[in-house]
Parts: structure tokens; C-alpha cells; sequence
């Protein structure tokens, strides 16, 4: 970081406006101190502990379900919230409909309401004994306290990612396509398949990546709907806490170099996936 | 009869009802449901058993240091918000697309790798742990363990909203005020303050919401004494494994109810101030 920022300070300080030194100074002091430094404890750990310790940490069936558990359902319902959220966008972008400003404003709910809160509201909701749980378990259908648990939890949590990036994309569209399309002779339903839909692509992927890396890390409205036994309904991030717990920091260094690893990647792909929209406009 | 035509751009009927019903359908079990239910469970004994587990002295420990945790990092990470989005916005220099994209990291960095981290650095395996119990600084389990990952995860959220808003805005004022020999001070307060004071609430409100109600991290750091380092969330959690739902949903329904408070004030400002939010420019 110490090399970035000497380049940050050129010597030709001509600018106009006082105060670069300042805020830059700060802004890369903070960054590094909050952010940079504690980061880098957990990226070195795999060098301080050597490969073959990392390696072994990782490859217990135990901490494999996990990660499999957290990231093929942040995956799952990634793809789910996408599909809801186009047609959420849709409606609230499109149709006019008394009580639409507060829909739109609901959406944003799973962003504010703090992640234990949602825990224990969704625990009760699904339990076999709850509103919901009890309607399913009629149908001989578990959801609480078994992996289907992280996925209405991640799906809760992750949905104002995927509305919230493809509203404003949707409510720019020019209606000029939609118009000729529909007078070359395209039905209704044909405009929005081969039109629409299409020029929507980069927004539902951002924010199919963006709701995939919040449910992957998510903890807080998971622990307590999806009964954590181990091997079957345990998330990734659940395991890191048990492993501290433990006084085993290797093992929880390890899984969470993965989980870095995994939003590194996320984060790339997204500005890979944002240049692609920018290119595209 | 007459025929009704419809716009080219407009669904017919049948498709605009199923698409309204999906949504909200959708949006009421899935978010609404939840909500009905913790208010439900938070009266289950009355308004008086509310009353009675929101006073209890262990609920008000945890609604006291959640205050002070919050306290403590919003203004700090206010400061640097607008330190950075001043440096981005206001002048030309290598490394911004890169600087932008650090200060968005925390966002992607899961809530329980956010604690982890600070166990690597001030833990008793850590790089200052030992340091630190030979002159007997208490970081992990206590107050300043909690501030750092509350900093750490709610760092961007001023940052984010003012750097679009502020680049946006350019530099042309603040450098006619200059030229007219305002002093850096004075061009702050007189001519970029009033520009961004909406944009900057707007940061400071989702800040705010997301410090007092971390979970992950904060589960990770606070070693969950009763009374002394449980915040809200977690004092929630304790109540709810301890089988008191009632006491548990009661704290919840308080947190709920700043959630609400947050997105009416929200959806307030966006609606009122729409051209002065970068957050309303991306809708």
C-alpha cells in the first residue's frame, strides 16, 4: 500500500483547491488502519502456517459441506432473488397502482432490519409449529432447522440486491424499442422476451453476483432457522465462529481465507461485469 | 362493443395481474409476514410484559452500548467519508479507479470474516495480542473491539454515497469560491456543505442503521457477557437460545421499529430530495 500511495502524492502540487494532502493523507491513513492492515492478518496466515496445514484445514468433510452448503445456496437463491426482482422491478417501474411507494419502499427492509432480528422472526415463521412451518408441514414439507432454512434466510436477505440493480436500468429503458418491435408486428409478450429482457442482461448479472456474495457471507439471519447440524444445514461463516470458539484459529483462518478469496473474486467479476454494461450503453 | 386499444409499451390485463399478484405475493410472505409476526410475538404478554422486558437492566445495558458503539463509529467513519469522497471528487490522481473500489471492500467481506480478522490482529494468537495483556489494554471482549468491526463494517456507506455525488458535482464552485480567496475552511462549509448535506444525512442514516444492528462481526469480538458487551443483536440472541421469546422478540420489535424509522426517512429523502442524492441518480 505504501508504494501506491507515494505515487499518490505527486510533487507538483498545483491544484487549485487546499486540502489534498489532507483528505488523501487520511482517507489512506483510515483505509489501511481499518481496513488494509486486519485484512492482511488473515491473507498471510496460509504463508504463516504453511500450505500443507491451510490444506488440511480446508479438506475435512466438515468444513467442505459447509462451504458447499453456503455457496451452492448463496448461488441458489441468487437466482432466485433474480427472478423475482426482474419481475418486482417490473411492476414497481412500469405499473401504477395504489400503495406502490410503499412497495417500493419494503423492498429495501431485509437492507435495514438488522440480521438477528430477521433470524429469529423467519425461525418462528418456518418452524413446524409457525404460520408458515405448520401450513408446509402438512405437506410433510420441513423448511426450519434444515438446509431449505439457509435458503429462505439467504433469499430474505439477498433481494433488495437483485430489485434494487435492475430498477434504475429498467426505468432508463427508451420506450422507442418496445414501440417499434410492437410495430414490426411482435406481440406483447415476444417484445419483453427478445427486447427488454435482453437489454436488462448486465443488471440482472450485477445484481445476481452482488446478491450471491451477500448470502454466501451471511450469518446472522441463518444461525437460527437452520438448526446447524453439522455436515447438513452448517454455513461456512457458522463453522469460522465455532472453530474461534475453540481456540482453533487455523482452522477458522483457513475457511475464512476461502470466504476472501470468494468475495475477491465476486468484486472482480463485478467491475469485469460493470465495464461490459458501461461498453453496452 | 368498443374495442379498448392498448399502447404499444402497456401489458395486456391478464399479464399485468399475475405479475402484481407474484409481487406481491412474494413481497408479503417473504417480508411483510416476518415483520407481522415479531410485533405479534412482542405483545404476546401485552404492552405491559413489553414494557417489562424492555426495561429489564441487561435489555438497557445492550441498548446502551449499542448507542455508544454507534456513537462512536458513525462520526468517524462520517469524517472519513467525506474526506475521501473530497480527495476523489476534487482532484486528478493515479490509482482512483482502485482507491474506489478498496474503499467498497468491506461491503463484500462477509460479517463473520470481518470479525475474524480483528482476532487475528489483537488476539492472544494474534500479531498484538500478547503486547497488548502485558500492558493489560483490553481490545477483544470489550468496547474498543466492538467499535473497530462496527467501523469496519459500516466504513463505506458515507463514502459511497457522497463520491458519486460529489464527482458529479465537479469542482467549478469550490474553485470560483477559492479564487474569490474563501480559505479551504470556508469553501467547505459555505459552498460544498450546503450542495451535499442531503446526500450526506442520506449516508449517515444507513450508517447509523447498520451500526446498531451488526450481528456477525460484532457476535465474533464481543465474548457475550450479559449486561457488559452484548449490544442489541446480541442480547436478542441470548433471549431467543435461552427459550424467553418473548423478551427476545421484544427486543427485536425495538430494533424493527428504528429499521422502519430508517426507511421512512429514507424513502422520505429520496422523495423529497431526489436530485441532491447520488443514491437517487442511480435509481
Amino acid at each position: 500500500m505504501s508504494a501506491i500511495g507515494l505515487k499518490l502524492l505527486p510533487l507538483r502540487s498545483r491544484h487549485v483547491l487546499p486540502g489534498f494532502r489532507l483528505s488523501l493523507g487520511f482517507t489512506l491513513f483510515y483505509l489501511a488502519g481499518i481496513v488494509l492492515v486486519p485484512l492482511l492478518a488473515l491473507v498471510i496466515r496460509p504463508v504463516e502456517l504453511g500450505f500443507d496445514g491451510f490444506w488440511t484445514a480446508i479438506s475435512t468433510p466438515r468444513v467442505l459441506a459447509s462451504l458447499r452448503l453456503s455457496f451452492g445456496m448463496a448461488l441458489a437463491a441468487a437466482v432466485i432473488d433474480s427472478f423475482f426482482g426482474v419481475i418486482i422491478a417490473w411492476v414497481l417501474v412500469r405499473y401504477r397502482f395504489p400503495g406502490k411507494a410503499l412497495l417500493d419502499a419494503v423492498i429495501d427492509l431485509p437492507f435495514a432490519l438488522p440480521t438477528a432480528v430477521a433470524g429469529i422472526a423467519l425461525s418462528t415463521l418456518y418452524a413446524p409449529n409457525g404460520w408458515i412451518g405448520a401450513a408446509l408441514a402438512e405437506y410433510g414439507i420441513r423448511v426450519a432447522y434444515t438446509p431449505w432454512g439457509v435458503l429462505v434466510a439467504m433469499v430474505f436477505i439477498a433481494l433488495p440486491f437483485t430489485v434494487r440493480t435492475v430498477q434504475p436500468v429498467m426505468a432508463e429503458l427508451g420506450l422507442e424499442v418496445e414501440e417499434a418491435a410492437a410495430t414490426l408486428g411482435a406481440t406483447r409478450i415476444q417484445t419483453i422476451a427478445r427486447v427488454v429482457i435482453p437489454m436488462l442482461g448486465p443488471a440482472v448479472l450485477t445484481g445476481m453476483a452482488m446478491a450471491f456474495a451477500r448470502a454466501a457471507g451471511e450469518y446472522g439471519s441463518i444461525i437460527f432457522i437452520a438448526g446447524n447440524i453439522p455436515a447438513v444445514s452448517e454455513i461456512a461463516p457458522l463453522l469460522i465462529v465455532t472453530k474461534l470458539e475453540q481456540y482453533d484459529y487455523a482452522g477458522a483462518s483457513a475457511i475464512g481465507v476461502v470466504m476472501l478469496i470468494a468475495s475477491f473474486v465476486m468484486l472482480l467479476a463485478l467491475n469485469g461485469l460493470q465495464s461490459w454494461a458501461a461498453k453496452r450503453r | 362493443m368498443k374495442k379498448r386499444y392498448l399502447k404499444p409499451t402497456e401489458d395486456p390485463l391478464w399479464l399485468k395481474l399475475i405479475l402484481g399478484a407474484v409481487t406481491i405475493g412474494f413481497i408479503a410472505v417473504l417480508l411483510l409476514l416476518p415483520l407481522v409476526l415479531m410485533f405479534k410475538e412482542a405483545l404476546a404478554n401485552g404492552l405491559n410484559g413489553f414494557w417489562a422486558s424492555m426495561t429489564e437492566p441487561d435489555a438497557l445495558a445492550s441498548v446502551r452500548l449499542s448507542l455508544i458503539a454507534a456513537a462512536i463509529a458513525v462520526p468517524l467513519n462520517t469524517v472519513f467519508g467525506i474526506a475521501a469522497a473530497w480527495a476523489i471528487a476534487k482532484y486528478d490522481f493515479r490509482g482512483k479507479t482502485f482507491l474506489v473500489t478498496l474503499i467498497d471492500l468491506p461491503f463484500s467481506v462477509s460479517p463473520v470474516v470481518a470479525g475474524l480478522i480483528y482476532v487475528l490482529v489483537f488476539g492472544m494468537q494474534g500479531w498484538l495480542g500478547p503486547t497488548l495483556a502485558d500492558h493489560d489494554v483490553r481490545i477483544l471482549f470489550a468496547l474498543p473491539g466492538i467499535v473497530l468491526v462496527t467501523i469496519f463494517v459500516t466504513f463505506p456507506f458515507v463514502a459511497r454515497e457522497l463520491i458519486p455525488l460529489m464527482v458529479d458535482q465537479g469542482r467549478d464552485e469550490e474553485e470560483a469560491a477559492a479564487t474569490l480567496g474563501a480559505s479551504g475552511f470556508q469553501t467547505f462549509l459555505r459552498v460544498t456543505l450546503p450542495n451535499i448535506k442531503w446526500g450526506l444525512l442520506y449516508g449517515i442514516l444507513l450508517c447509523n442503521a447498520r451500526a446498531l444492528g451488526e450481528f456477525g462481526a460484532v457476535s465474533v469480538v464481543s465474548g457475550h457477557i450479559r449486561g457488559v458487551t452484548n449490544t442489541m443483536p446480541l442480547h436478542v440472541q441470548l433471549l431467543y437460545d435461552n427459550y424467553d421469546y418473548a423478551g427476545a422478540f421484544t427486543v427485536a420489535a425495538l430494533l424493527a421499529m428504528l429499521a422502519l424509522l430508517t426507511l421512512a426517512l429514507k424513502s422520505l429523502l429520496e422523495w423529497r430530495y431526489a436530485d441532491e442524492l447520488a443514491a437517487a441518480h442511480r435509481r
